[in-house]
């Protein structure tokens, strides 16, 4: 199995398109950071706006962690794209190269096949992940250094001390993988059932558009809904900036993604076990 | 000729799309040692018949045994000893053919090393490109990085499913040789789909005929092309007097058809030149005589009736 989990990753590194993910991020982190370097002062002044009268502020305010707290929230919505440009190839890239039929032919089973490539796409949703918190936290820290993790959600205002903040961040980039190996599963499962490889992407991009749309109507029947939709928790990292964290809430964001990973895996099991190999 | 030691068993499969029948009721026994010949014009069923064979594709009914093994139930086992190339030849074009081979001997679970695959590269003239990326290679470097493929594990069995196709009159020659080399040197088993009935000729010593999934024809190459009378083209310069001496000569019985000058008979190889003596004898001029096997025009037949459909 190793093996193959080895070749599957070669497969994919060896693919142009896998790197757009990891060099949008290389691209488009520095150009926050240099924003921030530029209009940094004025961002953290304008969130402070309302409660300057109030409060004084006092130490390094626009330091890595703020920064990368400002990434995480902005690009967790586009990291999926990001994803299913290769968890959406795995399969239908085989499909589309003809392929299916090299690999099928030989003695191993379907089962392990899949498998295999399961776990490279998860490697590789885990490396991009790990990229992005190399680019915001690392880098950052050297150009911005460290400090206080100032939040400002609605009315209320957390701050967290500098030594309370890298285990959240460590928690909250493990939770971001888990919501992005639903959004990889989910792709994977789209991936098994045509032979192309855009047909997974925007199907899967557009089931989480519409799922976010959903989230956001407020009508009873969509918000009754809300909570067993996967991309309901994929921001569900954010509750790990919380204080004191409310665990009951993170079990339940965790439990619901591991169940649609489970399924989406499983069904693509199912349906690969029995699909016929015509291309 | 061979050990008649079964290697495959296909009895009453079955497979359709939808309202397409592909493939109907067919059984057919390859024995150890055998080229044998899958011979029907496109369409016929021989692909999807391969892809049963190799596990693509599910039958709807009937079984598939190979080496005494049933398929469906001992199918890791099976692949072990099998090779494949299944229609046209498509690799990781964005990777090398060494690596290529590489990745699917280890897939295979065998121990690849440089050696086995260099004399892989080797057998199918393709050592010298070893580093080069498979995109750029022709239709025929892929067809014989292919049949690479298709030995890099050893098998006893090889599959090749209509192996010549796009390519050139040498390279089809090529490949040709390879398969015969392959079965005499190498002692392989090697089923062979072809829509060609000389090119099965040429290298098959059993042979079936399917078509629109059916079987039609299952035997014995040269006992199938040799048993069967010759359809024999006269076209002579007078059509009337060539009927006159024929019409009260043994040889009425021979004929199939007349039409002007042009007359055809069904005969032996050995009645032709006594024919031809005959009408010579009789003043007849004739200007060519063109033998035709029984079973390449019935063979020409039902292609022209499937690329008519």
């Amino acid at each position: 199995m190793l093996d193959l989990i080895r070749i599957e990753l070669y497969k994919i590194f060896k693919k142009w398109r896998t790197y757009i993910g990891f060099i949008a991020l290389g691209v488009l982190i520095p150009l926050i950071h240099i924003a921030m370097v530029l209009e940094g002062q004025s961002t953290i002044n304008f969130m402070t706006r309302n409660i300057q009268e109030s409060f004084v502020f006092v130490g390094n305010l626009l330091n890595t962690y703020l920064i990368s707290y400002i990434i995480l929230t902005s690009l967790a919505v586009h990291i999926p794209f990001l994803i299913t440009l290769v968890a959406g190839d795995l399969l239908a890239g085989e499909a589309t190269a003809g392929t299916y039929r090299l690999l099928i032919t030989r003695p191993i089973s379907r089962t392990r096949l899949i498998m295999s490539k399961f776990i490279a796409g998860l490697i590789y949703t885990n490396l991009l992940i790990l990229w992005l918190a190399f680019l915001s936290l690392i880098v950052g820290y050297f150009i911005f250094g460290s400090g206080e993790l100032l939040i400002i959600d609605g009315q209320m205002i957390i701050i967290f001390e500098r030594n309370d903040v890298l285990w959240r961040f460590i928690l909250a980039y493990g939770f971001a993988t888990l919501g992005m190996t639903a959004v990889a599963s989910l792709a994977f499962l789209f991936s098994s059932l045509v032979e192309n490889s855009i047909g997974p992407i925007i199907s899967t991009m557009a089931i989480i558009i519409v799922f976010l749309i959903l989230s956001a109507i407020q009508v009873d029947f969509f918000q009754d809904l809300k909570p067993y939709l996967f991309t309901t928790h994929i921001m569900s990292w954010r509750l790990f900036f919380e204080n004191p964290l409310d665990l009951k809430e993170i079990f339940n964001s965790a439990s619901n993604l591991i169940i649609h990973i489970i399924v989406f895996f499983g069904l693509t099991l199912f349906i690969f076990n029995r699909k016929d190999i015509l291309t | 000729m061979n050990e008649q030691i079964k290697v495959i068993e296909i009895e009453n499969l079955n497979k359709s799309f939808k309202n397409l029948v592909a493939v109907d009721d067919l059984s057919l026994t390859v024995y150890k040692g055998d080229v044998f010949g899958f011979l029907g014009p496109n369409g016929a069923g021989k692909s999807t018949t391969i892809r049963m064979l190799l596990t693509l594709i599910k039958p709807d009914s009937g079984s598939i045994k190979i080496f005494g093994k049933d398929l469906q139930k001992e199918r890791l086992d099976i692949l072990k000893n099998v090779g494949s190339i299944v229609e046209k030849p498509d690799f990781y074009g964005y990777l090398s053919a060494y690596k290529n081979l590489e990745i699917l001997g280890r897939i295979s679970g065998i121990n690849v090393n440089k050696n086995l695959i260099m004399k892989n590269l080797e057998l199918v003239g393709l050592a010298s490109r070893y580093k080069s990326k498979v995109k750029t290679f022709s239709h025929g470097m892929k067809q014989r990085l292919g049949i690479a493929q298709a030995l890099l594990h050893n098998p006893e069995l090889i599959i090749l499913d209509e192996p010549t196709t796009g390519l050139d009159p040498m390279g089809m020659k090529e490949i040709r040789d390879l398969i015969i080399q392959l079965s005499k040197e190498f002692k392989k088993t090697i089923f062979l789909s072809s829509h060609l009935l000389n090119e099965v000729e040429m290298v098959a010593n059993r042979m079936i005929i399917i078509n629109k999934g059916k079987t039609k024809v299952e035997g014995e190459v040269k006992e199938l092309l040799n048993k069967n009378k010759l359809s024999v083209a006269f076209e002579v310069e007078n059509g009337e007097l060539t009927f006159s001496v024929i019409k009260d000569s043994r040889w009425i019985v021979f004929m199939k058809s007349h039409i002007n000058n042009n007359f055809e008979f069904n005969l032996d190889s050995k009645e032709i030149p006594l024919l031809n003596k005959y009408l010579v004898e009789n003043g007849v001029m004739i200007n060519s005589i063109i033998p035709k096997r029984s079973l390449e025009e019935y063979f020409l037949s039902i292609t022209n009736e499937a690329s008519n459909a």
